[in-house]
């Protein structure tokens, strides 16, 4: 049956209404505290490392953001542990919060689609997400020039905005995915523990349950030496269903111009590479390529299970 | 011949195995205050959602202003103003930015919304309220925001649920006053309600539902006339007079059931207070008291629904 009128109605007025709500609302304000205290920090230390290691490296924008330093994290690091937090704080009373308040009604009988709810309160999201990453990243670029006193390559820069932009990719699915739980389920409460449940899971202990998943499954034969090869690949496919994982992959490839491949490498495929040589940017993406595909189309089906969830609720609260 | 604004022939809607709304016929015309009458879980919620598009009904046709509310679901939501059961608003936000955005939703124009926002405002008497916050706001504020939200649509046809349910009688009494408003721009208003009163009060016509379906609906004067049998009661207290043979046999009265040693009710199709009378002072007795009592909806209302628990 075909319905008339446009299901983006409304939509930007959705999302910049949802924005603003963000912008202003005390939770976003305590996370991103949290997220910038721990940024700088990370990037403080790592700035102390940096002066006193490394004289001569031509990527040393790039290791302001992936230098750990103990007991400190990278910054890199610190992001893919906390950027979903940050998502998930935007998502997870996205739907069940309008029916708490007794606004869902209201709203929907005004002239839009359901459709333009759902997406615009996803778009207003990543609208405050990307803000947040962009913001960190001249924090952190500007503390670097300021410390460092040498600014960044192009280089440097072309691989900045590409890891604004896998940031941003890997803030989106977790965003989907609090919006999804905030259908389903219809206590806000609920929502965000069971979102915050799955983060724990994927971003702490995926990294133990692949190993064990994949040593079950393909046992090693002491004497076949190509099982422990399939069984390593099937541990790195297994670790790749979680969104933390691709990312870290991801930032590897384009933070560490050096890095050729995520899996095993055999000594015949290295034959005629130079050892720590960079890979030109153009080769870095091709080498995050797939993991970036990957997380979004995770990404749009995240999203697709919360749409259909949404689609088919009854309106009455 | 005038279009009937509001049209549903048959309508059925099934949740699993229940039937909230089983088989439900209305029709609304232009200009009219009609009253949805029902105990909770009657369908009445069912069915406003089913005109504004918002839940798939199982079967049956629905037209509102000539429009079928699943496929032209916009151009129905756009012609009709809804107050939904115990309105919320978004605390963070003041009255007037609540507003604002709906009025966004509503594609208008940011002048002409906020002609419109200060003028409605002004209509329910929030304009000094405008600028707070709406979480401080009482449940009587939001029901008064929620019928600006509605003059501010400035649509022709304006849908109230229960609008007010849990209120305070003075709040109840302001907001009758604002349906009264509503009513005399010349909109077409269906309203749900437990406050019979007030359906009584406003409405120029009543249906009273009942597990899905119309039980009865006319004005409230032929429900009357339907559920007590009579629609007047007139009471009669005489002395020195046998009551019962004085007003058997007079045209008009249905029954005549007696209360006291002298005191009778006569329920009777029409006011017969003076016959009544010249039947007394005729048979030689000493009229004491004569007094008619028209039975408000709230006896019609539980009557009906006790009779209906009975035939079950």
């Amino acid at each position: 049956m075909r319905r008339e009128g446009s299901p983006w109605r409304g939509l930007t007025t959705v999302a910049f209404k949802e924005a603003a709500d963000h912008m202003s609302s005390a939770r976003m304000h305590f996370v991103m505290l949290l997220v910038v205290l721990t940024a700088v920090g990370a990037t403080y230390a790592a700035i102390g490392d940096i002066k006193s290691t490394i004289g001569s490296d031509p990527f040393l924008f790039l290791r302001l953001f992936t230098t750990a330093r103990d007991p400190l994290p990278s910054f890199a690091g610190f992001l893919g542990f906390l950027l979903p937090l940050v998502a998930i704080a935007l998502g997870f009373d996205g739907i069940n919060g309008e029916y708490q308040r007794r606004t869902m009604s209201r709203i929907l009988s005004q002239p839009i689609y359901r459709d333009a709810l759902l997406a615009g309160k996803f778009l207003g999201g990543m609208i405050v997400l990307a803000i947040c990453i962009v913001t960190l990243w001249l924090l952190v670029t500007g503390l670097g020039i300021l410390m460092l006193g040498v600014p960044p390559s192009g280089e440097e820069i072309a691989r900045g905005i590409a890891f604004l932009i896998v940031s941003l990719a890997y803030c989106t699915i977790w965003l989907a995915l609090a919006l999804w739980f905030s259908s389903v389920f219809r206590s806000p409460a609920t929502a965000a523990l069971a979102a915050l449940t799955l983060w724990l899971v994927f971003a702490v202990f995926w990294q133990m349950i692949a190993p064990l998943v994949a040593g079950a499954l393909i046992p090693v034969d002491p004497l076949n030496p190509m099982t422990a090869v399939a069984q390593i690949d099937l541990q790195h496919n297994i670790s790749r269903l979680s969104p933390s994982v691709l990312y870290g992959e991801m930032l590897t490839g384009i933070l560490h111009p050096s890095t050729r491949s995520f899996g095993l490498l055999f000594r015949s495929q290295m034959e005629g590479a130079l050892m720590g040589a960079p890979l030109p940017f153009s080769q870095s993406l091709l080498l995050v390529w797939p993991d970036f595909s990957g997380l979004v189309a995770g990404t749009v089906l995240v999203f697709t299970f919360g749409y259909i969830s949404f689609q088919r609720q009854e309106v009455r609260a | 011949m005038i279009e009937p604004v509001i049209e549903v022939k048959n309508l059925v809607k099934r949740y699993g195995a229940v039937d909230a709304v089983a088989g439900l016929d209305l029709t609304v015309m232009p200009g009219e205050v009609f009253g949805l009458l029902g105990p909770n879980g009657s369908g009445k919620t069912t069915m406003i959602l089913v005109l504004l598009g918002l839940t798939e009904l199982t079967s049956g046709d629905v037209k509102v202003l000539g429009l079928d509310p699943l496929r032209q679901p916009l151009a129905v939501k756009k012609a009709i103003g809804y107050l939904p059961d115990s309105v919320g608003f978004y605390d963070t936000m003041t009255a007037r930015e609540n507003l604002r955005y709906t009025a966004r939703l509503m594609g208008l124009e940011r002048a002409e919304a906020d002609r419109r926002i200060a003028d409605a405002l002004e209509r329910v008497r929030l304009t000094e309220a405008a600028d707070r916050s709406a979480g401080g706001f009482s449940h009587g504020m939001k029901q008064r925001l929620g019928v600006a939200e509605v003059l501010v649509k400035d649509c022709r046809v304006a849908i109230l649920d229960e609008p007010t349910n849990g209120l305070d009688p003075q709040s109840t009494t302001e907001l009758l006053g604002l349906i009264k408003q509503l009513r005399d721009d010349g909109r077409t208003i269906l309203l749900s309600s437990h406050m019979l009163s007030l359906v009584q009060s406003i409405c120029d016509r009543v249906a009273l539902i009942h597990k899905g379906r119309i039980g009865l609906t006319g004005d409230v004067d032929e429900l009357r006339s339907h559920v007590m049998g009579g629609a007047f009661v007139i009471e009669v207290e005489a002395t020195e007079i046998d009551l019962d043979t004085a007003f058997s046999g007079m045209p008009a009265v249905g029954r005549v059931e007696r209360i006291g040693a002298k005191l009778v009710h006569l329920h009777a199709g029409a006011d017969i207070r003076a016959e009544a009378a010249r039947r007394v002072t005729e048979g030689g007795g000493n009229l004491v008291r004569l007094a008619m009592h028209r039975p408000s909806l709230e006896d019609v209302y539980a009557k009906y629904y006790a009779e209906v628990r009975d035939a079950a």
